[in-house]
C-alpha cells in the first residue's frame, strides 16, 4: 500500500475539490478543508501504526522513474524521524484550520484560495519530509515557498507584503545555494557510475574534502536560513508577525523544520567529513541563537514577535542535539521538533486569539486576562510553561535529552545552553504576569472566553504537550532507532559517561 | 571553360524552408491583388497555415539527416530540425498576436501626426503587410540555424533581419518611439552585419573555404595563420552576439523592445533567440570546436557580464517591456552557458531551453498586449498595480511566465536552468555555474516584484483595463501557461525527444 502517496493525495484532491466551489460559498470551503485534512490525519495515523519501529531501513518506499534523463525519480521513504514530524504536520493542519475559522476574512482573495493554499501546502510539507530523491526534495523545498508566500502577503496584516517578500528572498538565496550543490552532486555521481539523485547512493560518492565543504555549505546555509540560525534569521520575526496565527503556526511549526530535518537527512548524511569539521562553527552558532533569541524574546513588546524569538531559541536546541553527535542528543533534537511544533501551535493559536479579541498584539495592552477569560488564560500558560520546559510538559523531555546528549560531548556548550532554560523562565513568565495577571487593564473588560470551536482546538494541542511530558515512549520509540543509526553512520559512538559506576 | 552544374536540390529536406517561402510570396500577391476588405483574413489564414504546413514537414523529416540537402549550404540534421520546430511553433502563437491588428500602424508609410495619418485611421486601414514581413522573417530564421557556408549562414541572417526592421516601426501608438527603434535596429544591425561580414573574410583567409566543413578542417589541422583564425572568430561572434543580445552586445534591445509593437516584440524576442543560438551552436560545437581554448574564455565572460548585467540593471526598469529586454539579456548569458558546456548534453539542454523559454517569452508579451487603458498598452510598472484583483486568470499567467523566468520548480524554466548548468559545470565550467545561480537569485527579486505589485498592491486611480483577449490572443496565452507548466512537471518525453535526435553531423 503506498501510504505516502495517498496521504500527499489527500490535501490536493481536497484543494481541487475546493476549487470546484462556487466563491460565495466559503462555509463550504471551510468544512471542506477541514473535513480534508482530518482525513489525511487519520491516515497518517494509520500509516503510523504500520511503521515498524525497531526496522531502521526507510519504510513505504516508493520509486518511480519522473525525468529519466537527468535519473530524477519520485522516490518516497520514511525513517522514524521523518516519520515523526509527517506525523506533526498532519495533526497540525486541521488544528490550525479549526483554529483559525475566521483568518481568511481579512484577506485579499476568497476564503478559498486561502483553503486551497493551506492545502497544497499541507502536501508539499509532507513531500518535503518523505522525499529520498535529492531533486525531489528540493522542487517540494523551493516550491512551498509559493503557497505560504501569498499566504503571508495575502492573509496576513501590518507589513504583510515586505515581510511576504522578506520571506521569499531570504529562501530563494538559500535555495539557490543548495541548487548550486545539488548540481555538483548531480555531476559528480555521474563520474562515478551514472547519474542519480538517490541519497543512499549519493553518500556513498568520493569527494574531495575541499569539495565537501563547500557542497556542505551550499545544503547548510539554506538550511540554516530556513531554521533559522543566528545569523540567517532575521526574516523570521518579521513574516511571523505579519503573518495569520495559523499560517505562523505552519510557518514555525512545520517549514522551519525543513531545514533542521535537511540537516540531519542531507548535510550528516551526504558530507559525514564537512560535518565534522564544521561542527564546532556550527555549535557555537547553536549556543548564541539560544542565547541571543532568548534575549530578544525578553525584549520584545510584540507577542508574536516574542514567540518568533523565542522559536529562534529552541531552534537552537535543536540545532545542537543534532550536531552534538550522540543517540540521546540526536533523539532529544527530533523530538523537539515534533514537541516545539505543539507548544509553538499553542502559542500562536491563542496568542492570536488574544489579538483578534483585543485588537493589538502590544503584550501591555493586556493584562488581568485571567479574571476576565480564565480558560484562554490558563491554555496560554500552559503552553507557555512547555515552552519553558516545565517538568511534566513534553518540552522538558526533549530538552532534557539534548542537553545530556551534549554534555557528554560539549561540556562548555551544554553549560551554556543550560543557560537559555532560565532566560526562557524569563521570557515566559513576564508576558504571562503581564498579559495574564494584575489588574485588568481598562478595554479588556468584556472580552469572551474561548468559544466552543477554539477549546476543541485547543484541546487536542494540550493533551499532546501533557501525553509526552509524562510518557514520552511512544514518541522516542519510532525515533530512537532512526537517531541512533544516524549517530552511528556518522562513525561515531556515545561516549562513556564519565562518572558513571564508581 | 568550366561546365555549369546544375544544382541538385533536396526538395523534401527543404520543404520547412520552401513552405514558408511560398506563403510569403502568395502573402505579397494578396496584398498586390486582393481587395481591401478580405485582405486581413486572407493574410491571417494564408500565415497560420503556411507555419502550420511547414511544422508538419519537419516533424515528418523529423529523423533525417544530410549534408548535400542544397549542395553542401545547408545541413538538415536533428538539432537543426529541432531548432526550426522551435522557431515553427513560436511563429505560430506569435502570428496569433499579430493578427490583433490593433496594434499596428494604419498606414506605415504616413508621417506621425500627420493629416495622412488621421486619414488613414479615419478610412479604418490596416497593415496587412506585416504578415508576408513576418513569414520571410522566418524563412531566413529557418535557415540560419541549418547553414553551412558562410555565405548561406550571412543571406539568412539578412532575410530574417530585414523584415523585422521594418516591422519594429509599425507600432500604432507611440509611434515617433517605434521609428526610432526601428532607425536604431536597423543601423546597430547593419553595423553588426558588417562585423560578420568581415569575419567571414577573415575565415574565408585563413581556410580558402566557406564551408563550414573546409573551416573546421583548417582549424582541427592547424595548418592556417592562427592570427586569422582568431580575428575572424572574434568578428563572426560579434555578429551573431549582437543577435542574441549579449552584453556588450545589447545596447539595441531594451529600446527595441520597449518601441516596436508588443506582437512584434513577442516573435522578435523569443524566435530571434532561437536562431541565433540554432547557429552559435553550430558553429562553436562543430567548426570551431577544436579551438575551443581560444573561444571559450571570452564567451564564459561574456555569459558572466551578461547574467550578473542583465539581472541588475532590470531591478532599475519602471516599464514592463525594458524590464524583460533585461531580463533577457540574462537569458542570453545563461544560454551561452550552454554553448560553453560544447557536450551532448549541453546541446540538448540549450535546445530544451530555447523551446521552453520562447513560448514563456511570447506568452509574457501576449500579456503585455492586454494590459491597456484609452491610449494604448500600459507598460509603465506602477500602473500594473493590482491587476490580480481585476483580472485574476491574466496576473497569474503572467506570473508563471515570471516564475518560469525565475527558475522556479514545477516550471518549464527551472528544468531548462538545471539541466543547462548541470551540463555546463560536467565540461568544468564551474565559475559560469556560480555566476548564473547568483545572478538567479538577483533576477529573482525582480520577477518577485512585478507579482507583489500584481497581487499585493492596490489598484490606482486611473484604472487600466484589460482588454477582453481575442480568441487567438487567449489560445497563446493558455497554450503558453500551459506548456510551461507541463514542461515544469512532465519534461521527460520532450528531453528523451531531444535527445535522441539531437546530433550535429557534419
Amino acid at each position: 500500500m503506498n501510504y505516502l502517496t495517498l496521504i500527499m493525495a489527500i490535501p490536493l484532491l481536497g484543494a481541487a475539490l475546493i476549487a470546484t466551489l462556487p466563491q460565495s460559498k466559503s462555509l463550504l470551503a471551510k468544512q471542506f478543508a477541514l473535513g480534508t485534512t482530518l482525513v489525511a490525519a487519520i491516515a497518517t495515523i494509520f500509516m503510523t501504526t504500520k511503521f515498524e519501529r525497531s526496522n531502521t531501513a526507510l519504510q513505504f518506499v516508493e520509486s518511480y522513474d519522473w525525468i529519466k534523463a537527468f535519473g530524477i525519480k519520485y522516490a518516497v521513504g520514511v525513517d522514524g524521524i521523518a516519520l515523526v514530524l509527517i506525523l506533526m504536520t498532519a495533526l497540525l493542519t486541521p488544528i490550525v484550520v479549526l483554529a483559525g475559522w475566521n483568518e481568511s476574512e481579512g484577506g485579499r482573495w476568497s476564503t478559498k484560495t486561502f483553503y486551497i493554499l493551506i492545502l497544497v501546502l499541507q502536501t508539499m510539507s509532507f513531500g518535503v519530509f518523505a522525499a529520498t530523491d535529492v531533486f525531489l526534495f528540493y522542487v517540494f523545498f523551493e516550491a512551498m515557498l509559493v503557497p505560504v508566500y501569498f499566504l503571508i502577503g495575502g492573509y496576513g496584516s501590518g507589513e504583510r507584503t515586505a515581510a511576504a517578500v522578506k520571506f521569499l528572498l531570504y529562501s530563494l538565496f538559500g535555495g539557490l545555494l543548495m541548487l548550486a550543490s545539488i548540481i555538483a552532486l548531480y555531476v559528480l555521481s555521474g563520474e562515478q557510475g551514472g547519474h542519480t539523485f538517490d541519497i543512499g547512493a549519493l553518500s556513498q560518492l568520493e569527494m574531495s574534502s575541499t569539495t565537501q565543504n563547500l557542497l556542505f555549505l551550499g545544503f547548510f546555509i539554506a538550511f540554516a536560513i530556513k531554521a533559522p540560525l543566528f545569523p540567517f534569521h532575521t526574516w523570521l520575526p518579521d513574516a511571523a508577525k505579519s503573518a495569520t496565527p495559523g499560517t505562523s503556526v505552519l510557518l514555525l511549526g512545520v517549514l522551519d523544520k525543513v531545514g533542521t530535518f535537511g540537516m540531519i537527512r542531507y548535510c550528516l548524511a551526504l558530507f559525514p567529513d564537512a560535518t565534522k569539521t564544521f561542527t564546532p562553527v556550527i555549535i557555537t552558532l547553536a549556543v548564541i541563537s539560544i542565547l541571543y533569541g532568548a534575549f530578544l524574546a525578553i525584549g520584545a513588546k510584540d507577542i508574536k514577535r516574542l514567540i518568533a524569538y523565542t522559536s529562534i531559541s529552541h531552534f537552537g536546541f535543536i540545532t545542537l542535539g543534532i550536531f552534538a553527535m550522540t543517540t540521546q542528543a540526536q533523539s532529544g533534537a527530533t523530538l523537539y521538533m515534533f514537541n516545539h511544533g505543539f507548544s509553538t501551535a499553542a502559542l500562536f493559536l491563542v496568542a492570536g486569539w488574544m489579538i483578534s479579541r483585543r485588537g493589538s498584539s502590544t503584550i501591555a495592552d493586556f493584562g488581568g486576562l485571567q479574571r476576565v477569560t480564565p480558560v484562554m488564560a490558563w491554555s496560554f500558560f500552559i503552553a507557555g510553561m512547555s515552552s519553558l520546559a516545565l517538568p511534566g510538559l513534553s518540552s522538558f523531555v526533549s530538552e532534557f535529552l539534548v542537553l545530556v546528549g551534549t554534555f557528554t560531548r560539549y561540556p562548555v556548550a551544554a553549560v551554556l545552553a543550560t543557560f537559555g532554560i532560565v532566560l526562557a523562565a524569563l521570557y515566559i513568565l513576564i508576558p504571562v504576569q503581564r498579559a495574564l495577571h494584575g489588574p485588568t487593564e481598562p478595554g479588556n473588560e468584556n472580552l469572551n472566553d474561548l468559544n466552543l470551536r477554539e477549546k476543541i482546538a485547543i484541546a487536542p494541542i494540550i493533551a499532546v504537550i501533557v501525553l509526552l511530558g509524562f510518557y514520552p515512549a511512544p514518541a522516542l520509540n519510532i525515533i530512537n532507532p532512526a537517531a541512533a543509526q544516524v549517530v552511528s553512520q556518522m562513525g561515531f559512538t556515545d561516549p562513556a559517561p564519565t562518572h558513571g559506576g564508581k | 571553360m568550366t561546365e555549369f552544374i546544375s544544382p541538385t536540390l533536396s526538395y523534401s529536406l527543404l520543404s520547412p524552408i520552401l513552405v514558408v517561402f511560398a506563403g510569403a510570396i502568395i502573402g505579397v500577391l494578396i496584398e498586390a491583388f486582393a481587395s481591401k476588405s478580405i485582405r486581413p483574413i486572407a493574410q491571417v489564414s494564408v500565415s497560420i497555415g503556411t507555419l502550420v504546413l511547414a511544422l508538419v514537414q519537419v516533424w515528418r523529416i523529423r529523423n533525417s539527416s544530410s549534408t548535400t540537402a542544397a549542395m553542401g549550404s545547408v545541413i538538415i540534421d536533428g538539432p537543426g530540425l529541432l531548432l526550426q520546430g522551435t522557431i515553427l511553433v513560436i511563429s505560430i502563437i506569435a502570428i496569433f498576436l499579430i493578427a490583433d491588428t490593433e496594434n499596428f500602424a494604419a498606414a506605415a508609410a504616413a508621417i506621425p501626426g500627420s493629416p495622412e495619418e488621421r486619414e488613414s485611421i479615419a478610412r479604418g486601414q490596416q497593415v496587412t503587410e506585416v504578415f508576408p514581413l513576418t513569414l520571410f522573417a522566418v524563412a531566413g530564421m529557418l535557415i540560419f540555424p541549418v547553414s553551412s557556408d558562410l555565405i548561406t549562414l550571412f543571406v539568412a541572417l539578412e532575410v530574417l533581419s530585414l523584415p523585422l526592421y521594418l516591422m519594429a516601426g509599425l507600432s500604432r501608438r507611440r509611434r515617433l518611439l517605434s521609428q526610432e527603434s526601428a532607425l536604431k535596429y536597423f543601423l546597430l544591425g547593419a553595423f553588426s552585419s558588417a562585423f560578420f561580414l568581415f569575419g567571414a573574410a577573415y575565415l574565408y583567409g585563413y581556410s580558402g573555404s566557406i564551408s563550414f566543413a573546409g573551416i573546421r578542417e583548417a582549424v582541427v589541422g592547424g595548418t592556417g595563420n592562427d592570427v586569422f583564425l582568431l580575428i575572424g572568430m572574434a568578428f563572426l561572434s560579434i555578429g551573431l552576439l549582437f543577435k542574441v543580445g549579449a552584453v556588450p552586445f545589447h545596447a539595441w534591445s531594451p529600446d527595441v523592445y520597449q518601441g516596436a509593437p508588443t506582437p512584434v516584440t513577442a516573435f522578435m524576442a523569443a524566435a530571434t533567440k532561437v536562431a541565433a543560438f540554432g547557429a552559435m551552436l553550430r558553429i562553436y560545437y562543430t567548426v570551431f570546436a577544436n579551438a575551443e581554448w581560444s573561444w571559450r574564455p571570452l564567451l564564459t565572460a561574456i555569459a558572466i557580464i551578461s547574467m550578473v548585467f542583465g539581472s541588475l540593471v532590470a531591478i532599475a526598469q519602471r516599464d514592463v517591456k525594458r524590464m524583460l529586454a533585461y531580463s533577457s539579456i540574462a537569458h542570453a548569458g545563461f544560454l551561452l552557458t550552454g554553448v560553453i558546456a560544447l557536450n551532448k548534453a549541453g546541446l540538448d539542454a540549450s535546445i530544451y531551453y530555447l523551446f521552453a523559454y520562447g513560448i514563456a517569452t511570447v506568452g509574457a508579451f501576449a500579456v503585455v498586449t492586454l494590459v491597456r487603458d484609452s491610449a494604448g498598452e500600459v507598460t509603465d510598472l506602477n500602473r500594473w498595480a493590482g491587476l490580480g484583483k481585476r483580472s485574476p486568470w491574466v496576473a497569474t499567467s503572467f506570473a508563471t511566465f515570471l516564475l518560469a523566468f525565475a527558475g522556479i520548480p514545477l516550471t518549464s524554466g527551472f528544468i531548462g536552468k538545471f539541466s543547462i548548468f548541470s551540463a555546463a559545470y560536467e565540461s568544468g565550467a564551474t565559475a559560469v555555474v556560480i555566476a548564473g545561480v547568483l545572478s538567479s537569485a538577483i533576477a529573482a527579486f525582480f520577477y518577485i516584484r512585478v507579482i507583489v505589485l500584481m497581487f499585493f498592491s492596490d489598484p490606482l486611480e486611473d484604472a487600466t483595463s484589460v482588454l477582453i483577449p481575442s480568441i487567438l490572443t487567449r489560445i497563446t496565452v493558455l497554450f503558453s501557461a500551459v506548456v510551461t507548466i507541463f514542461l515544469g512537471v512532465f519534461p521527460s518525453p520532450l528531453l528523451d525527444f531531444i535527445s535522441n535526435i539531437a546530433i550535429f553531423i557534419r
